[in-house]
């Protein structure tokens, strides 16, 4: 092994600097899942009947449903009797201000970076802020009512706009969709919830902030997004999670509806605890991710993916009404012993449908990466088109980059490309970069962030920052 | 100023560089000439500090020891290396890559790290040097760059980085005749009292334009004859043939003396 690569494997110990937990009062169930568990998170949360009786129908569903296993990963038995479904930070249940939030949660935030003072914030993203099991905090609320957006946590939109959600929950993934999402729509805790009506274009960024702070606990939340005729929106998530030794489940689910000529952006930093260089702890991340694009709408996912054990995901795109569009641009990086199964799925109905695919996947120290993608064209989807890409770059020599395609078309008329490439961080960019003064670490960051340069050019400019700051973080360690 | 003596390399047992003189004093500018694989390139990275050569020796600049430092100190201590090959790197962005090797360097130097602004004036100013259109620097680092257009990314970035040594390999090879004359402008336009250069290439013709101090002929991993630039006009005349077995003979001699 050359000298460069030695060094690229000691850049690749990466530390997690979101690893402190904080102690907060918290309101934890026992831990255990049974139809009396779901009857308590429905009771704690005052819900209608109408969402009791989804959730235990969810829970009836997931009873006889089996862990998916067709994925490229190694997992440990999870033991779903030993996590806790439930926790929630004990402080006033309404909150009438910003002041109102209980300093310590305020504080972490700030230590997050993500200050929930109005003043300090970001001036043009909403952020809802959701620490273990519900929201706490929703900013910039008023401004959005103004433009008539609702913008807040899932448990409130269960009180206050029932029959919305109502009427969209489970109506682009439903309850028996799969083993996770099963498992979600019976135990979801909180989320967020926006709503913009027809002819809108959203005043803001609209950002949701998933924080795991309590133990044994699993995270999962339920994301609702509609956005009616002619409206837009451009939606943030970001997520990290304390350093813990017990690996810890997130299992969410989130639900776009696109109406026509709509157009929802939907972007996700993913920075949950990944565990540490011998693979103890991490988040299991098991996510479910669809949006359903009616006549000339568009959604757009785009995700960066640096933390989390496992990482089991694949935002899709029902391409249902004619001319809508679907895109999925992607950065996964897995270090550390990280896995990542990720992809997209683009189920093309609609006449003139077009896809893109841009999938980068960054592997490194002993992470695995897999891209699994399906692009569908259906019989009624005429001259449907897909583009997918999909780059893989190593960093190192016990790190693995799979791509796993399936293509499926029924319409003579499609049109589907599909490119991939495996490439390792030339020596030659290294030393070209060091021959001009840049020290190895520095140098890596910029070679793997051009890597991802047209997922990064995605993300609103905040977000781009961060994505590009979290990879250097990521991959950064102590060079000699 | 640099100061190379008894230099050696080899790769995998394999010897390339067989024993290097060199002395370069402030505000040369030195040529070397040379059939092709006599070992100019790996030279040129044996000072620049690029990993996989066994290199025994000495390599001193300003009294320094180069040997013992990484490429990138060598970077900060003013060595600048010209590349035959300009290694494309996607998606990093010319301006940025530029501004945060300068900015890189200084700040090894203990230097204040300069401002985005500031940094456009100074790579405006390197732009107009090399006649180079401003949507280069826009571009990602040499991806897509012609041949032609690389070698004068790295003349730009030489201007950028204001070396102390810069040795240039090869930049000359696949310019039009156009571009030739705008890389050698630029390579004048940066010769100053403090500055030396080491020129690599295989043309007279580069010579014609930038007047070298010195022209030295490297066969076999050794430099087998020194001269002024006289000695680059004799090389065209006459090849490399006089010096592959047993250095000049004195009949060849005579023209380059004359
Ligand atoms: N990595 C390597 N492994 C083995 N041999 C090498 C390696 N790199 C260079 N060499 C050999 O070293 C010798 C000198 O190469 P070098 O590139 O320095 O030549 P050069 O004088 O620059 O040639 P040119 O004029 O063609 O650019 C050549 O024989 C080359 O094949
Ligand atoms: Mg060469």
């Amino acid at each position: 092994m050359s000298e460069t690569m030695r060094d690229i494997e000691k850049l690749t110990e990466a530390s997690y600097e979101y690893g402190f937990s904080t102690d907060l009062d918290t309101d934890v169930a026992p831990p255990g899942l049974t139809e009396e568990t779901v009857r308590l998170i429905s009771a704690k949360k005052d819900e209608p009947e109408w969402l009791l009786a989804w959730r235990l129908q969810a829970f009836a569903a997931w009873q006889e449903m089996d862990e998916p296993d067709w994925a490229k990963l190694q997992i440990a038995p999870i033991d779903y009797q030993s996590i806790s479904y439930w926790a929630a930070p004990k402080q006033k249940p309404v909150l009438d201000s910003m002041d109102d939030v209980d300093p310590e949660i305020r504080e972490m935030f700030d230590k997050l970076g993500i200050p929930l003072h109005e003043q300090k914030m970001l001036s043009n993203v909403a952020v809802d802020a959701i620490v273990d099991s519900v929201s706490v905090t929703t900013t910039f609320k008023e401004t959005l009512a103004e433009a008539g957006v609702i913008f807040c946590s899932f448990s409130e939109a269960v009180q206050d706009h029932p029959e919305l959600v109502r009427e969209h929950l489970g109506s682009v993934v439903p309850v028996r969709d799969n083993f996770f999402a099963a498992l979600n729509s019976a135990v979801f805790s909180d989320g967020s919830f926006c709503y913009i009506p027809k002819g809108v274009r959203c005043p803001m960024e609209l950002s949701t902030y998933f924080r795991i702070n309590s133990m044994n606990t699993g995270q999962f939340e339920r994301t609702l997004i509609v956005a009616e005729d002619d409206s837009h929106v451009s939606y943030l998530e970001g997520c990290t999670a304390p350093q813990r030794d017990e690996n810890q489940l997130h299992a969410a689910v989130v639900e776009l509806v696109a109406k026509d000529r709509s157009e929802i952006k939907y972007s996700t930093v993913q920075n949950w605890y990944p565990g540490d260089e011998n693979g103890v702890g991490g988040i299991y991340n098991f996510v479910t991710k669809r949006g359903r694009a009616h006549t000339d709408a568009k959604i757009s996912w785009t995700q960066v993916e640096t933390g989390s054990a496992i990482t089991w995901k694949y935002p899709s795109v029902i391409l249902q009404g004619d001319r809508s569009i679907g895109e999925f641009y992607s950065v996964a990086l897995t270090s550390k012993h990280q896995q990542a199964d990720t992809g997209t799925k683009m189920i093309h109905i609609g006449a003139d449908t077009t896809s893109s695919i841009i999938s980068k996947g960054i592997s490194a120290a002993k992470g695995q990466n897999t891209y699994r993608g399906l692009v569908k064209i259906m019989r009624s989807a005429e001259n449907a088109r897909n583009y997918t890409q999909c780059d893989s770059l190593l960093l190192g020599k016990e790190c693995g980059a799979h791509t796993v395609p399936y293509i499926e078309v029924k319409n003579p008329t499609a049109q589907v490309e599909h490119e991939a490439s495996t490439s390792t961080v030339g020596e030659d960019q290294l030393y070209y970069c060091r021959q001009r003064g840049m020290n190895e670490e520095d140098a890596m960051a910029m070679i793997v962030n051009g890597f991802c340069r047209e997922v990064f050019d995605e993300l609103p400019m905040e977000f781009a920052v961060e994505a590009q700051r979290l990879l250097s973080v990521s991959l950064e360690g102590s060079v000699g | 100023m640099l100061n190379v003596a008894n230099l050696t390399a080899s790769i995998e047992d394999n010897p390339i560089l067989k024993g290097i003189d060199l002395n370069v004093g402030a505000g040369e500018v030195h040529a070397i000439m040379g059939p092709n694989g006599s070992g100019k390139s790996t030279f040129a990275h044996a000072l620049a500090g690029r990993d996989g050569y066994e290199i025994e020796g000495t390599a001193t600049i300003d009294g320094a020891d180069l040997l013992e430092m990484e490429p990138e100190e060598r970077a900060a201590a003013g060595v600048f290396m010209g590349f035959q090959y300009p290694v494309e790197i996607p998606g990093v962005n010319n301006m940025y890559f530029l501004r945060t090797a300068l900015n890189s360097v200084r700040r090894t130097r203990g230097e204040d790290e300069i401002g985005a602004r500031d940094f456009l004036e100074i790579a405006q100013k390197a732009m107009d040097l090399v006649e180079m259109k401003k949507d280069f620097l826009h571009r990602s680092v040499n991806a897509g760059f012609s041949g032609g257009e690389k070698k004068r990314n790295e003349i730009l970035q030489m201007a950028v980085m204001e070396p102390r040594l810069a040795v240039l390999d090869e930049t000359d090879s696949g310019l039009d005749i156009d571009a030739l004359r705008v890389v050698a402008a630029g390579v004048n336009a940066l010769r100053g009292p403090d500055r030396s250069m080491i020129v690599i290439t295989h043309y007279q013709r580069l010579l014609d334009y930038i007047k070298p101090d010195f022209v030295h002929v490297l066969v076999d991993g050794k430099i087998v004859e020194s001269g002024d630039h006289t000695l680059a006009v004799h090389l065209e005349d006459h090849g490399y043939a006089g010096f592959l077995n047993s250095g000049l003979d004195d009949a060849s001699l005579s023209g380059a003396t004359a």
